[in-house]
């Protein structure tokens, strides 16, 4: 079968099952007075199209900032302003000033999730098809598979078109930044990542890494000369593109300063709810949000996180090639989602770890059946488990380490029943968490558990991917490719 | 290499479209459904909570049960599970009764039925030729089971619009498979016990009974094809109708035994006699075609006349509901896999009756859902078909293509550009019309070609696996 009709079956399946996934119920649904992500969304359209610009991030009469004010960069506010425009055409109704709060009806939701699916289709998509083609290793088919994985991805479908959000945009235009680096357009991915970055700033997770590229790619062609020119040429194109997204904010100088204390809201302390990094994971043991000063916990947050991230920036810059832009990715986002200031459970975008989130939701069924379906086709499509001898799982400097105390491990098995293992541990405690009653002394005890078991992976996601990143040579077919 | 190449196992394949299509089930639980839901809740609650006797004669919701008996029984089966989701749903005057749990009972209940059909097609695939060597996705067997495991008119007439038509497909698909592979007997049992589940199979009951009479209680037949009527077999014949007849005993029985015969015929059949004589027609008028040819039909052609008779009469028969045109594209698929022509019929074909299966999908909400799935199997069979008979020219001539392009302008000017002008608070139907006509254009053009090849197969040269 020709290429152009499988990769159509795959969208067509990705479109099909977030459309289904749609069907079901959103964040805060019936439930006043404050509703849930989709009320928010809402309420930037009505905020945005109703209220003048310098007025978006303040705290007036007209825009009490406690009810779900605008806290994402303007690109956000932009967007939810060109959707008002469409919303006001079907229905003035969504978009009245107060009087529209809370708003709910089968239409409206029909509406918002159409505006979902477009973003999707017209940006993330087609990132993800032209990444897979461009930058896949083996057949066509080896392409359309992996293609068909990462577009049902659940973690993506179930936030954007379940509980309600836009990731869709911001991660497919970090994707499109990704791409236009490893197409050697470096210039068109750093506008494109810049766009990300000013649509979520939680894209400042990924945003090291882009910076270390290009930096070590502009020294490795001479700081005197060529390599000078291009790095003017980038950050000409970063400091315009801020610019112009920011531009109807700078002409009074609160303004900005407002957008940021919106953006980055210390006063909300070292993290909210059940998250799976670091700081959640050891109040149960030690009560730090108590114990120590907003400064301090400041302090130390910062601390460990450019402790995590800087030995795998460092690497980037001296080698900046695209394997190791990529794993800098992840271990950049996996450092700053572990260890940063007020991380939500969305910035991991991780099906297991957001199970009481959708519980909350109502989107049991649709989680089983996407988190089944991903996981069934990871394995039978990419063979996750048959490439599993220690070479390819890069194992080589465990190996190493673990030799001197046990060297009758047959690693590769050891980490065949971990995955397994891991498996039933989430599959149980899913179960249990909604089955099952806590007991009265600990009321929080199923998503406690499910944050902490999540923790412990991405602790040791952390440190596998900045020991491959350091240590292990590159592979020998990405050799052959140029940067 | 670094990555092994996907899908090495031999049949793992089968078992991961199976799986993906239910996990897509799973995404339309909550999907609209229609009033079929409420006719099945209803059955559900009537098998379970009164006896037998009251069945045919239970009146409190207008979806009285109009199925034959064999149905009955599994909807009372399917109730004692029923109750351990709700037990409200079980309750007859709770009408139009539909919490979440009865929702999920029910669509569950349908994807689970399934299975008989999964089984079905994978004894299917084993009647077709094979060509060794060939990769996955150009072999007849990946591709004849995507074309009914992820059949669009299957997954929205069944899984949206609500209905068990996988089910009762699977046990005809199995029936034909047996005949395939010489297991004449259940085969025959098998169709009877269709046609105890639903009655609407009767349209290609007399395929069948020509069938097994020519080809089965007929042992053998001369070189040109022609009967010997001294082969004639009696023991065949005589345990054919045992297991017929015995079939219909074991279902209806208890309903004669209390004198209810006519009340149950009345409801399975609400026509007058005069519709009764339409109803009838079409088949009457293929058998008719058939016996001129003397009976020199091979089994090739039982497939092809099986699917003449369901289309002549969806064509011709009356109170003819859209659905039924499922009934002429399953044993199309197993055809088009097999021939080039027929290829290229099924394709007119299944593009055209999935395209008039839209009205029965009127929700907005929906409307993503159907256009997707219509081009996810409209892409798969074009593009599969097209590599699977590349030697050999287009399958499709320039008309046809225009004609199913065509399809696309009709349904943005139905389903988008109609609504918004003033026509349509006083013509509302005038889509529905349109629709209809032009897919009528389409379906009679299938079933003339399909006709016609039926009357012109030279099979006797042929050599295929389907004796």
């Amino acid at each position: 079968m020709e290429n152009w009709s499988l990769f159509s079956l795959c969208v067509l399946l990705g479109l099909t099952s977030r459309w289904a996934v749609s069907f079901h119920s959103y964040s805060g649904a019936g439930k006043p007075p404050m509703f849930g992500d989709y009320e928010a969304q809402r309420h930037w359209q009505e905020v945005t199209y109703n209220l003048p610009v310098h007025e978006w991030y303040f705290n007036t009469t007209n825009n009490d900032l406690n009810y779900w004010g605008l806290d994402y960069p303007p690109l956000t506010a932009y967007h939810s302003l060109v959707c008002a425009y469409v919303a006001k055409l079907l229905n003035p109704e969504w978009v009245e000033l107060h009087a529209s709060r809370g708003y709910e009806s089968h239409s409206h939701k029909l509406f918002m999730r159409a505006t979902v699916l477009f973003t999707d289709i017209l940006i993330y998509i087609p990132a993800v098809l032209l990444y897979c083609f461009y930058f896949c290793d083996g057949s066509s088919k080896q392409k359309v598979a992996t293609a068909l994985c990462i577009l049902l991805y659940p973690g993506l479908i179930l936030i954007d078109y379940g509980h309600f959000q836009y990731n869709s945009v911001s991660l497919g235009l970090a994707l499109w930044g990704i791409l236009g680096l490893g197409l050697g357009w470096d210039l068109f991915g750093s506008l494109a990542f810049t766009l990300a970055l000013n649509y979520k700033q939680m894209e400042l997770y990924h945003s090291l890494p882009f910076f270390c590229y290009l930096l070590g790619k502009c020294i490795k062609q001479g700081l005197i000369g060529r390599g000078f020119f291009q790095l003017a040429k980038i950050s000409l194109t970063v400091l315009v593109t801020f610019a112009l997204c920011w531009m109807p904010f700078l002409s009074d100088p609160k303004q900005p300063l407002q957008v940021l204390h919106r953006l980055f809201p210390f006063g909300r302390g070292l993290f909210e709810d059940k998250v799976a990094n670091t700081w959640c994971s050891l109040n149960v043991l030690i009560k730090i949000k108590t114990l120590l000063s907003r400064e301090t916990q400041l302090f130390l947050s910062f601390a460990l996180t450019l402790l995590f991230i800087l030995p795998s920036s460092l690497k980037l810059l001296s080698k900046p090639n695209l394997w190791q832009f990529k794993l800098a990715l992840v271990n950049s986002s996996l450092a700053f989602f572990l260890f940063s200031f007020q991380v939500h459970e969305k910035s991991i975008l991780l099906a297991a770890f957001m199970l009481p989130l959708l519980v909350k939701d109502g989107l049991l069924l649709p989680y089983v059946v996407t988190s089944l379906a991903f996981l069934f086709l990871s394995l039978y499509l990419l063979s996750a488990l048959e490439r599993s001898t220690e070479e390819e799982l890069r194992l080589g400097l465990y190996r190493k380490l673990t030799r001197h105390w046990l060297p009758k491990l047959n690693l590769s098995r050891i980490i065949k029943w971990k995955f397994w293992f891991s498996l039933v541990a989430m599959a149980a405690l899913s179960f249990t968490s909604v089955w099952l009653e806590p007991p009265a002394k600990f009321p929080d005890l199923f998503p406690v558990l499910v944050s902490i078991l999540s923790f412990l992976h991405f602790l040791g996601f952390i440190i596998y991917f900045n020991l491959v990143q350091l240590m292990e040579p590159q592979r020998k077919k990405s050799q052959k490719k140029t940067n | 290499t670094v990555m092994a190449a996907p899908m090495t196992n031999d049949q793992s394949w089968f078992y991961a479209l199976a799986l993906g299509v239910s996990f897509l089930k799973c995404l339309l639980i909550n999907a609209y459904h229609s009033t079929d839901f409420e006719v099945h809740r209803n059955w559900l609650a009537l098998t379970h909570s009164l006896p037998v006797s009251q069945w045919y004669y239970e009146a409190t919701s207008e979806w009285t049960l109009d199925y034959p008996p064999l149905f009955a029984w599994f909807e009372y089966g399917l109730s004692h599970i029923a109750c351990f989701f709700d037990k409200e749903m079980l309750v007859v005057p709770n009408l139009n009764y539909a919490s979440p749990a009865t929702v999920l009972f029910q669509r569950l209940s349908v994807i689970v039925a399934d299975v008989v059909f999964f089984y079905a097609v994978k004894e299917c695939c084993k009647c077709l030729r094979e060509d060794k060597g060939k990769d996955l996705l150009g072999k007849p067997s990946f591709i004849l089971t995507v074309l009914l495991l992820w059949n669009f008119g299957l997954l929205i007439v069944d899984h949206i619009h609500f209905q068990y038509n996988g089910f009762l497909f699977g046990v005809l698909l199995l029936s034909i498979a047996r005949h395939c592979q010489n297991r004449h007997f259940e085969g025959a049992f098998l169709f009877s016990v269709l046609l105890n589940l639903k009655h609407i199979y009767l349209y290609i009951a007399p395929a069948y009974g020509i069938y097994l009479l020519r080809c089965f209680c007929f042992t053998q037949s001369n070189a040109d094809g022609s009967l010997q009527w001294r082969s004639f077999s009696v023991v065949r014949l005589v345990i054919l109708g045992t297991i017929v007849l015995s079939t219909f005993a074991v279902s209806f029985g208890p309903f004669i035994a209390l004198g209810q015969l006519p009340q149950v015929l009345s409801r399975l059949f609400p026509f007058k006699r005069g519709l009764c004589h339409a109803y009838w027609a079409p088949n009457i008028w293929a058998l008719y075609n058939i016996a001129d040819k003397a009976f020199s039909i091979l089994a090739r052609g039982f497939l092809r006349c099986l699917v003449i008779c369901a289309l002549g009469s969806f064509m011709f028969g009356w109170h003819v509901h859209e659905k039924a045109i499922m009934m002429a594209i399953l044993p199309l698929s197993l055809l088009a896999v097999d021939s080039r022509k027929d290829a290229g019929i099924f394709l007119m074909l299944s593009v055209t009756s999935h395209y008039s299966l839209f009205p029965l999908l009127f929700t907005t909400q929906e409307l993503p859902i159907k256009i997707f799935l219509m081009l996810l199997f409209t892409i798969f069979s074009l593009a599969s078909l097209k590599t699977l008979f590349r030697k050999g020219g287009a399958l499709l001539n320039p008309l046809e293509v225009t004609y199913l392009l065509g399809l696309i302008p009709l349904e943005l000017i139905c389903e988008f550009v109609y609504p918004l002008t003033v026509w349509q608070k006083t013509f509302p139907f005038l889509p529905l019309m349109l629709t209809s006509v032009y897919c009528a254009l389409g379906v009679t053009y299938a079933f003339i070609r399909l006709y016609i090849s039926l009357l012109t197969c030279s099979d006797t040269t042929k050599k295929t696996k389907m004796q």
